[in-house]
Order: C-alpha cells, then structure tokens, then sequence
C-alpha cells in the first residue's frame, strides 16, 4: 500500500472543511493539505442551507445582545466562552466572506442587508437571498480552488481515523472510483463532516448527512458531546422534508392551524399582531419564537386536535402570500421554487403545507474552544462537532457562522499542532491502513448468510428514532429506542451486499453510512435516556422541568465495546449570564 | 386520483448499466417501479437501488434541485432527477442514461474531472480591484450591480450544459457553458479587477469563439443561469476590447 501525506488533514468539503483549507493557505501556504470528501465539495450539504448566516453589523445592535440571545436560545446549555469568542469573530468572517465575493443582499447605498430571524432581538442575519449556504459554500470552494498547497481527494469516503502513540496521525480512505482503502498521514486532521439527520425519517437533510466524522471520532475514544439535542426545523415540507426557510417567517409568514388560526399565541409565544402591522413580525414573538418552541407548539396543536390531515401525516399550514409576488420573487425566490416543484402549490396566492421536521444535530465530537477533541492531533468544527454554542437549541443563522469562525479556528489550532509535534509512525500507519482494507473486504463482501438488507435496517432505525426520541421523549419511548437500536446493530452484522465490484460501488458506501448512523443513533437515544430532565429540544414528559441542579451539564457519551455507552457529564461554561428563563413573546 | 388508485400503478424504467470490472459493453435493464404522482425520477431510482437491486450506482444527495449531483440523461434531454417528475413521462417507459459527452465511470457515474480542471483554468474566483483590510468592512455593491451578475452566480455545477453542448460534444477541449459563465460572473462583479488576466483564458478558440450559439446550454439550465447569453456578452466585450486596442493601443 502507498501512503499518501500531508501537513494537515480535512474530511469533509462543505463550509467548515474548505474554510479551515483556506484558513491554512492563508496562515502557512507552504503547509500540505489534504482534503477529503465523500462528495465533490460544492455537493456538500451546507449549499442547501437558506435563510442565512448571523453576525452583528447594525448600529443599534450589539455583541452582549447576540450573546444573550444566543445563550437563553440555548437554553442556557451552551458555553459561553466558546458563545462569547462566536459572536466576537462572527462579523469579521462575514466580511472576510464578502471579499471573497459572496454575493450578500444589499441595502440601496451598497452595504450588506440583515434581516430578522427566530430568537433574535435584532436583525443580523446575512442573506444571499434564500440561497445563503449555497452561495456560501460555493464562495468558498471558487476561492479555494486558488491554493496551490490543497490537494482535494474527492469521493473518497473515511472509514477510520489512524492513532498511533495516542495521537491522531491520518485517516484510512475508501477511493469511490477504484474501490481501494488508502491509508493517508497527515499531523493534523480536521473532522468537517457534517450533520446526522438521515438517522430520522423527516429530514430536510441530504443523503449525504449520516454522522461519519461523529462515527469515526466516537469509535476512536473520543466522547461525543450532547447528542440527546435534535433540532425539529418547524416549517418542512412533508413527505420530503424540503426546507422552508425560517427567514419566511422572518419577512412576515404566519402560522395557521385547520381552523386558520394563528396557534402559536396558544402556547406561550405571545400575542400576534395584524400582518398590516407595521411592527410585524415582531422579534422573539410568535412566528420569531424559537425553533424547538415552534415545534413543540405544533406538537401539541397536533394532540388538541388543530392540525391537518395528509398523505404524509399531520400538517399545519404557512402563510406567505400577504407579501405580494414581488416581495416573495426578491426575498424568498427559492422558497416559491421549492413550493411549485415538490408541492404543486404557488405560495404567493396558496397556502404552503409544513410540519416540523428534523434539521440539526446540536451534539457532536466534544471539542474546546479552539476546535481540538481530547485525542491529541484531532479537531472538528461545523455541525459535526459540538464547541458547543448551540446548547439545547441552535438559533436560525448561527451554524453557517460558526462554519467559518470554527473552521478558521480549527485550522489555526492544527497548524499550531503540525509545529510541536513528531513525526508520523509511517510504519504503523500504514498497517493500519491495510488492516481497515481487510476489514471492509471482509466484512462486506464475504457471504455472510445473512438476509438482512440496508434499507430494511435503516427505515426500521429511522422509524425507531421518531417513535422514540422524537419531539416530546419519554423513559419508556427512549428505553425501546435504545433495544432497537442494539438489535438493528446486531442484525446489521447479517447484512449481504450483492454488489462486489470495486468500481463506485454506491452499495458499499451506504452500508458503511449505515454502520455510522448505527453508532451514533445508539450514542443519541442514551445520552437522551439518561438526561431526566427537560431543557431545550430535548423535551421528557416525564421530566418535565429544567433541573439545573443536576444537568446544567453537558453529556459525554464514551462507546464501550460491546455494551452500552458510558455516559459522563462535565459543567457547562458560565461566565457573565446565570441561568434564567427563556421568555418570548413579552410585551 | 385516489391513493388505492395510483397504488397499483407502475412505471417501468429502462437504465443504463455498465461495470468496466464486470462488462465490456454497457447494456440496459429494466425495472418496473410503482407510479407515484409526487415521485420524481431520482425516488424511482432510490426504489430500486432499495428494494429491487443494490447494484445500481448513481449520485444524488440532497433531492431538492440545489446540490447538482443527480444529472442524467431523462429520455435523451439532460435533467436533474430531483427535479424530474414521473408525472411528465407516465405511462411511457422512461429511459435513463448518464449524461452524455463524458467518460462514464460506472452506470449512471459520470467522470467530471475535466469541469474540475476548467473552473481553476478560468480563475472562477474574487480577485478584488484594490485590497481592502476586513477591518475596513465590506466592499460597497448596490443592489444594481449585484443584478448584473447575480444570474450567473446561480450555477450548480450540474454539467447538464455540458451534457446539451454539441460543441463540447466535439471538441472536448471547449472550456464550455459553465466555466465560462462563472469566469464571466466574476468579471461582471464590481468588486472584481481580473477580467484581462480571464481574457486570455475565455477570449480563445477554447473559450467563447468555439461557441456556434445553439443556446441548448441555456435551455436545459435548470437554474435559468444563460450560459449562452453569458458567452455572448463576452464575445461583444473581447469584440470591443479589440477595436479599443486598435484605436487606443496604449490605453490598455
């Protein structure tokens, strides 16, 4: 087997992994870097993202204000160093991205236009119109293409991290097109993979998101970090589980429930105010409450009785079509695109269908603040790693900030590494390497006598995850939650693949995506299982109250061979903000 | 329709199979998938790659027309699957190939490496006019000049231009509609000062005078980006620019 090497290592090219790349050009651009990607990079799925990216620029606005924001929208889990280092760099990689030619909606003078968003006391969202992350990341990928120092390994799929003398000294590759595992070294390596929505049924998550940097880094020791937290987006279309974008309701959408009411003022969100308003939407109220608030409201709407009734289950109803064509051709062009396509509906003169679906992983690999896990030579930043400043729940238009405040970062803390530390173990890299292509070999394409098939596996783990650790959880829910799962990881190990070749053989990555999945479904629903109370997203009827006394922590949830995760807890950061209520909807 | 209806329906799927390690000559098999009003070309593939037969290769991720993977060959126009429904074809068979003009790695996997290289060759990328510190905040842009480029900002990389190009189709070293739109984005972008050094790229035989304007590029963008309007455009900018170096050489 030949090795391949660099400096430093990315796995994964969306808006994390190509800003860390560019963050390294910039920092040393004699530094190799490799980065590799199951999916070219501008496939990623940060360019499906919409409404767009947060960082204070208003002259009325303020860090302290997107702190507190940021904080109490997180339900208090998150940390707040890690919070206050976010907002504090969140402009200035906004900038840094206009420069690279990100074309951010403007304001008549010429300066970038911010709009409101859930959660948010202030308008300070960025906006490519309602195509932010596919902009972003195609901004990105375009001036990446510049350095001469990044060599791309596109559809090339990692299987294993490789350790040696307990540190992080490459990754083991799957190369799509020749079906061979390659072994790569690098001093550094940055997980930059992703989400994990494909684990639940109603997603508007990508194929492509199935938790592989959570996977890789959870089976390598490292913990992963407050996984019992899912963000529900509440506006998706069903069946699909397209996104309609939060900003939507940012410029004006109302909520109806069958009857055509506005529901939400039911559920604690406030009082609505006339669309003719001049002061609507009103911010932190209603339709701009929370995302984990929103869903839970529908949730009980859905159990009162108020919801809709549809081939894809129940479904409330999201009303655009106040703002005029013109208004939604200039801001929310995507979102009437999206509407005829896959509803067959016209939103400037029809109602749009939508019910919550899921979005985001809060939880992720536990990093510090400057994106290093505790396995020395591993980082990860974006959504697969958990910093964390999303707590229990992430406000709309933080995560694609913190791709680029946490990607630079991350970079910048690798390279740091790539200076202090020796040299690769070449020798036991590469056997390693060799052993992860045995591995893969015969784990999947020797007859296993199995009858188990990929999609029986995962449509069964999908609809155990809805059941059990959906928006309102339970210890009995979470509890079958937690068996299934053991038992689909059991029967997965019968899986037959009847497609051997070695040449993009698109069978044998998702069984190895499946495998994944397993993994961190299993760290998800037991960290869920052993948070008895309720904070944020993560809702237990059976708990109902915050309990800070007990778990104003965050999860450590450590794989164990053969058996159940352990699961620890470490103190979440609070440095100027007790812990107090989340109130939306005041007067 | 009702439901029970359509639940009985089925629509029968003529793709295109070839695995160089197994076959030496692509072959097409048929499949028989069941009718769904809302089901697009891309749910039928994923039925069979599910439930019918794993062996079937192609790409797609994020089935709502923005990540530009699933392009292929629908009945002999390219389209991307997400976004192509079984409504417009049934009760005909629909048949399915990868996207014509490039190399195919296996089934429906086409090898794009060359649209790789041709985005560097462009130098689809920002190079500002003058450089300005972060700390001096961002690049004014009226919403005006954002609109004469923003269209062609809009391209997913999906090669279906490519796939509708006859002139690609003949002379693969054609830098073709999408690179030459995105060079083409960047120069028409009022932050930008590269357009010369692209010229030397894009104002060539390879570049925007291998265009004969059949403008089925434009016509099968699924982003309404106009590749060819953006290839005209630049043909009367390298037009003027050379009557320019003609009368005012020195003003270059």
């Amino acid at each position: 087997m030949e090795l391949l090497s660099h400096d430093i290592l990315i796995v994964g090219g969306g808006g994390a992994g190509l800003r860390a790349a560019i963050a390294i050009g910039e920092e040393n651009p004699k530094l190799s870097v490799g980065v590799i990607s199951k999916v070219y990079p501008m496939r990623s799925h940060t360019v499906s993202a919409e409404g767009g990216a947060a960082a204070v620029i208003q002259p009325n606005d303020s860090l302290e204000n997107h702190i507190y924001d940021t904080v109490s929208g997180a339900d208090w889990l998150a940390d707040q160093d890690a919070v206050e280092a976010f907002v504090k760099e969140a402009p200035e990689e906004m900038i840094r991205l206009e420069h690279w030619g990100c074309p951010w909606s403007r304001e008549p003078d010429g300066s970038v236009a911010v709009r409101p968003f859930g959660g948010m006391k202030i308008e300070r969202t960025w906006f490519a119109s309602d195509k932010t992350g596919f902009h972003m990341l195609h901004a990105l990928f375009q001036n990446s293409l510049r350095y001469e120092n990044v060599t791309r390994y596109d559809e090339w799929f990692a299987t294993r991290l490789l350790t040696h003398d307990g540190r992080c000294q490459g990754v083991a590759a799957l190369e799509l097109r020749t079906g061979q595992i390659r072994a790569v070294a690098g001093k550094g390596t940055i997980l930059c993979t992703g989400g994990a929505g494909k684990i639940f049924p109603f997603t508007t998550n990508a194929a492509i998101k199935t938790g592989d940097g959570m996977a890789l880094a959870y089976r390598a020791g490292v913990p992963i970090k407050d996984m019992e937290f899912v963000q529900y987006h509440p506006t998706g279309l069903p069946g699909t589980g397209i996104l309609i974008t939060e900003a939507s309701r940012g410029e004006g959408g109302i909520l109806l429930n069958k009857d055509g009411k506005r529901y939400l003022q039911d559920y604690d969100l406030g009082q609505p105010l006339d669309v003719s308003d001049a002061n609507h939407p009103r911010k932190l109220t209603m339709e701009l409450g929370p995302r984990d608030r929103l869903s839970q409201a529908f949730e009980l709407e859905r159990q009162k009785g108020g919801t809709l009734q549809g081939e894809y289950g129940d479904y409330v109803h999201l009303d655009i079509s106040h703002m005029g064509q013109k208004k939604i051709d200039k801001k929310l062009p995507f979102v009437r695109e999206l509407c005829k396509n896959y509803a067959g509906i016209d939103p400037v003169s029809e109602l749009i269908p939508v019910r919550p679906v899921i979005h985001y992983v809060m939880g992720g690999v536990d990093t510090d603040i400057q994106a290093a896990t505790s396995l020395p030579g591993l980082y990860a930043a974006g959504e697969c790693a958990c910093v964390s400043i999303n707590g229990a729940n992430r406000l709309g238009s933080n995560s694609l900030t913190e791709l680029l405040v946490f990607g630079r970062r991350a970079a910048q803390a690798a390279v740091r590494f790539h200076g202090e530390t020796g040299d690769i173990a070449t020798s036991e890299i590469m056997a390693q390497g060799e052993a992860e292509q045995t591995r893969i070999r015969e784990r999947f394409f020797k007859p296993s006598g199995g009858k188990e098939t990929i999609s029986g596996i995962r449509a069964e783990l999908q609809s155990a995850m809805e059941d059990g650790a959906g928006i309102y959880r339970t210890d009995e829910s979470l509890r079958t939650a937690c068996n299934k799962v053991r038992e689909l990881q059991e029967r997965f190990e019968r899986i037959e693949l009847a497609d051997h070749s070695l040449t993009f053989n698109t069978e044998l990555t998702t069984a190895i995506e499946l495998e994944n999945m397993l993994d961190v479904a299993e760290s998800l629903v037991h960290s869920a299982l052993a948070r008895t109370e309720s904070r944020g997203s993560h809702q237990r009827t059976d708990f109902p109250d915050r309990d800070d006394e007990s778990f104003l922590k965050h999860s450590l949830a450590y794989r164990t061979e053969g058996g159940d995760p352990r699961i620890e807890y470490k103190d979440v950061v609070i440095t100027s903000l007790p812990p107090g209520d989340r109130v939306y909807g005041s007067k | 329709m009702a439901a029970s209806d359509t639940a009985k329906k089925t629509v029968s799927l003529e793709v295109f199979r070839y695995r160089p390690d197994q076959e030496d000559e692509p072959t097409f098999q048929t499949y028989e998938v069941p009718y769904k009003e809302d089901w697009v070309v891309l749910d039928a593939l994923n039925y069979v790659k599910d439930t019918l037969d794993g062996t079937l290769s192609y790409r797609w991720s994020c089935r709502m027309g923005v990540c530009g993977s699933c392009g292929m060959m629908v009945n002999g126009e390219p389209k991307l699957t997400c976004s192509a429904f079984l409504r417009d074809y049934y009760p005909n068979p629909i048949r399915i190939e990868p996207l014509t003009y490039f190399p195919v790695i296996r089934d429906l996997i086409i090898n794009m490496d060359d649209f790789m290289n041709k985005l560097t060759d462009v130098q689809a990328w920002l190079q500002p006019k003058e450089e300005k510190p972060v700390s001096e905040g961002e690049y004014l842009q009226t919403p005006a000049e954002l609109a004469h480029y923003k269209q062609y900002t809009m391209c997913i990389n999906c090669m279906l231009c490519y796939s509708a190009c006859p002139v690609y189709g003949r002379h693969p070293s054609f830098m073709g509609p999408a690179a030459i739109a995105l060079a083409q984005r960047y120069n028409l972008d009022s932050r930008d000062g590269a357009a010369d050094q692209r010229a030397e790229v894009i104002f060539t035989h390879d570049g925007i005078w291998g265009c004969t304007f059949v403008g089925d590029c434009s016509r099968v963008c699924p982003k309404h980006v106009d590749p060819a309007g953006a290839i005209q455009q630049a043909k009367v900018t390298a037009t003027q620019d050379w009557y320019k170096s003609l009368l005012m050489p020195k003003q270059k």
